[in-house]
């Protein structure tokens, strides 16, 4: 399984739509690095809205994919984490404080606008 | 009457798998979908251990009920290397995967009850109950 990464001008979106696995994690963090190298995207946002469950695994995956982007140049915006996921970060002790994060796509566009200057 | 189901952990997506029976029958017993998201987590997690740790093992589910309480009871059974050291693995950041090192501790924290037994050589069993609030 693949997750679709879009390119919108300077911008790369990412809905997450299926059930995680692992592998599909790995995957698509080897494929979001690729496509900011090949597309020199500059802002990237994850949304998150249909995702039911993070777990520590996944976790780390996204949290990694934030630094590693961000080492390459590219600010990614997680947006729409359901509450019942942040309640379940917390208390796997997962705290995710070095990632931006936003309410939904809308704003993490917004946030992304505000903090790489248009 | 009182079902046990039940699925082997031996590949990557028996993970996925699990955490979904995990969340269906958290959802058939009424719980809410917080409690559903701490259940699938906490099933993820102990499925994964299997997965890394123990190659082989089997993640069960049942309904518990007492005179005012009704709950899910999951067994996580695996014939892998065992646990030494149980309290260090309690210890939040402890990890030899090189993962969070959130999974055990996080998940007594995501049930109500949990109980761990591990033999060295033979294997460890995981009992994890939640209630409805």
């Amino acid at each position: 399984m693949r997750i679709p990464i879009l390119k919108l001008h300077n911008y790369l979106l990412i809905s997450i739509q299926t059930e995680i696995d692992d592998q599909t994690a790995i995957k698509f963090q080897e494929d979001l690095l690729a496509k900011i190298h090949k597309t020199g995207a500059t802002g990237v946002v994850i949304d998150l809205t249909s995702v039911d469950i993070i777990d520590s695994f996944i976790a780390k995956v996204l949290g990694d994919v934030v630094s590693m982007s961000d080492l390459m140049g590219a600010r990614v915006v997680l947006t729409g984490i359901q509450p019942a996921v942040a309640m379940t970060l917390i208390d796997l002790g997962i705290h995710l404080q070095n990632v931006p994060t936003a309410l939904d796509l809308e704003q993490g566009l917004v946030k992304l606008h505000q903090e790489l200057g248009g | 009457m009182n079902p046990r189901s039940c699925v082997n952990i031996h590949k990557e997506w028996d993970i996925v798998g699990a955490r979904q029976l995990g969340r269906e029958m958290a959802k058939e017993i009424g719980f809410g979908t917080v409690d559903q998201a701490r259940i699938a987590t906490a099933v993820s997690e102990l499925a994964r251990n299997i997965y890394l740790y123990a190659e082989n093992g089997q993640i069960c589910f049942e309904y518990i009920y007492t005179n005012s309480q009704k709950g899910i009871l999951m067994t996580a059974v695996d014939t892998g290397p065992g646990i030494k050291d149980i309290s260090s693995v309690m210890q939040d950041g402890y990890t030899t995967s090189g993962g969070l090192g959130a999974g055990l501790p996080g998940v007594k924290r995501l049930m109500d009850d949990f109980d761990i037994e591990s033999t060295v050589g033979e294997g460890t069993k995981i009992k994890a109950i939640k209630w409805i609030r």
